[in-house]
């Protein structure tokens, strides 16, 4: 095991530099994620331009790995519609649970968390703001766990 | 206050007089040790989760499974009554280890957990109800949370709670405050398993006998670091289990007080738990068969005995200052370190050192730590009540054990100094 695998330096920047960190006054969804096994928390806030997300941001707290996949979703998802972004999550969830999946290049700066699927105690850390970010779209305001 | 308070057992820092651990030979004893994790020596700081088991216990447990298995307390045939020989010696072996009265009061059960459970179902849930209390400690592991709030919500009788210091002590005036003519049980921990702070159980036994209420001790953490000595003590129940006494999993027990277990109805009905069995009637079985319905772990047991053999023939008190010496090294090392905040400095602690380090999330420290050989348990250590408390997600815990070494403790500061450079 080669930690560069997990810890790339994407994935560090991201943690100690989080884009897209703080909240939105009055979101269009809102949505708060729980690890309860590592003691995760996030909460994922978009601004809504029809079907298109026009502004999104994250706060909380979490392990590298969480704060990281936050902090690149944000980046990936903004200006995207929800049908993009629900492709753009089963891409993602194929890359961090397949371990023997090609990577998919295609996912950009998004493909540093590649190195999750070698490591199973930490899909979850990677797939947290994914949820909640699902969750902010579909419910307005809601919570959700990881277990 | 707790921290002036000097616990009759025997998990302070033990006497000077003890004979000092021939590391070197137990390491020898448990061949895991020998084990490379990610190509690196595993220095295994995680007994506090589940100790390693020696070669004895492991020889022990195989003996037992090829010369003498068989179902316990049936048979009239030889490997039956070699089997029950087996495991009624077990029970010998720990009420021995205990010093407990009589064979009568040690119940075998699954571990810690279903002991604890076994004295909320056949003894709280049976006696308590509205205006009557279960008072706890604020250092509990859930396994002493949950079913006495299971307890609660079925008879209506309250849950309170003891608060601790930021150092991890017992506030000892709030507890007697607490403690009162409501109060019908007391359950508290020996020794936390999340900060390695040991109780003042002893003067807490006392206080609760004296408001007449009945004390369940557990001892999970304490049994493999302290000599327990249950006449002394007076604990009505005492619970541990097997797998971090160098034991196999799966194996634990419940001491209980004769007068107490005899009152109790049966927990689980079944084979074994019972004398005569109709359609109308069953009369159930003597202690301590009467608490253990089923096939009992027979093996496990074989392997408790073997491991209580094994601690005793290196002697708790050795252990325990070998333990003792490796905390205070560990704890002066990590205290150099700038960036480490310890978490749990009780005055009085037992063989584990919790720590977070500033700016790198527990998980992430674990794995990096793993990448190097070093096992440690990250999270909230089963105790989610403690983290809230200290205002932290989860911690990093180092725990010691008869096999640890002073080498063990240098890999751990070098393995922290490197994940700082990785994150920083």
């Amino acid at each position: 095991m080669d930690l560069k695998d997990l810890y790339r330096d994407v994935i560090l920047d991201h943690n100690r530099q989080p884009r897209n960190f703080g909240r939105i006054e009055s979101p269009d969804g809102r949505a708060e994620g729980h690890n309860p096994l590592c003691g995760d928390r996030l909460s994922v806030c978009v601004r809504m331009d029809g079907e298109r997300v026009a502004d999104i941001r994250f706060e909380g707290h979490g392990c590298a790995i969480s704060t990281a996949s936050a902090s690149l979703m944000t980046e990936a998802v903004k200006g995207k519609d929800r049908a993009a972004i629900a492709a753009l999550f089963a891409r993602v969830h194929a890359l961090l649970t397949q371990p023997q999946a090609a990577v998919d290049a295609g996912l950009g700066k998004l493909a540093a968390l590649s190195g999750v699927r070698e490591f199973p105690a930490r899909v979850k850390c990677a797939s947290l703001c994914w949820h909640t970010l699902n969750a902010a779209l579909a419910h307005g305001t809601a919570t959700v766990s990881t277990e | 206050m707790a921290a002036n308070i000097s616990p009759v057992s025997r998990a302070d820092p033990a006497p000077a007089q003890a004979p000092r651990l021939d590391v070197a030979r137990v390491r020898g004893d448990f061949p895991i040790l020998g084990t490379l994790v990610n190509g690196q020596p595993l220095v295994y700081l995680d007994s506090a989760a589940s100790a390693q088991e020696p070669r004895q216990v492991l020889r022990a447990v195989e003996t037992y499974a090829t010369e003498s298995h068989a179902n316990v307390h049936r048979g009239v045939h030889a490997l039956s009554q070699a089997a029950t020989a087996a495991f009624e010696g077990a029970r010998e072996r720990v009420r021995r280890f205990l010093n407990a009265r009589a064979v009568r009061e040690i119940v075998f059960t699954r571990g810690t957990t279903e002991a604890i459970n076994l004295v909320a179902q056949a003894y709280a849930r049976e006696r308590l109800g509205p205006g009557e209390e279960i008072l706890i400690t604020a250092l509990e592991h859930h396994a002493n949370i949950v079913p006495w709030q299971m307890v609660r919500d079925r008879t209506g009788c309250a849950l309170k709670v003891a608060p601790m210091n930021r150092r991890g002590e017992l506030l000892w005036d709030e507890f007697l405050k607490l403690l009162g003519p409501r109060t019908r049980l007391v359950a508290v921990a020996h020794v936390s398993n999340a900060l390695g702070t040991v109780l003042p159980v002893k003067q807490m036994v006392d206080a609760a006998h004296a408001a007449g209420a009945v004390v369940l001790v557990d001892g999970a953490q304490a049994v493999p670091h302290t000599r327990v000595d249950l006449q002394a003590l007076g604990a009505d129940f005492y619970a541990f289990s097997g797998h971090k006494l160098y034991a196999p999993t799966g194996i634990g027990v419940l001491y209980g007080r004769e007068e107490l277990l005899g009152a109790m109805p049966p927990w689980q009905g079944g084979g074994d738990m019972i004398l005569s069995v109709s359609f109308e009637k069953t009369t159930y079985n003597e202690l301590p068969y009467k608490f253990e319905a089923g096939t009992p772990n027979i093996s496990g047991a074989v392997g408790l005995a073997a491991a209580m053999d094994y601690v005793e023939g290196l002697g708790l008190e050795a252990i325990a200052a070998h333990e003792q010496r490796l905390l205070a090294l560990a704890t002066a090392a990590l205290e150099r370190l700038p960036y480490i905040e310890l978490v749990g400095t009780a005055a009085h602690k037992a063989a584990v050192l919790s720590f977070t380090m500033t700016g790198v999330h527990a998980h992430d420290l674990g794995t990096v730590l793993d990448a190097q050989g070093v096992a440690v348990r990250t999270g909230h250590h089963c105790a989610m009540p403690v983290m809230t408390f200290l205002g932290i997600p989860a911690t990093a815990r180092a725990s010691f054990a008869c096999y640890n070494t002073e080498d063990d403790v240098a890999r751990l500061v070098a393995a922290l100094t490197r994940a700082r450079e990785v994150f920083l």
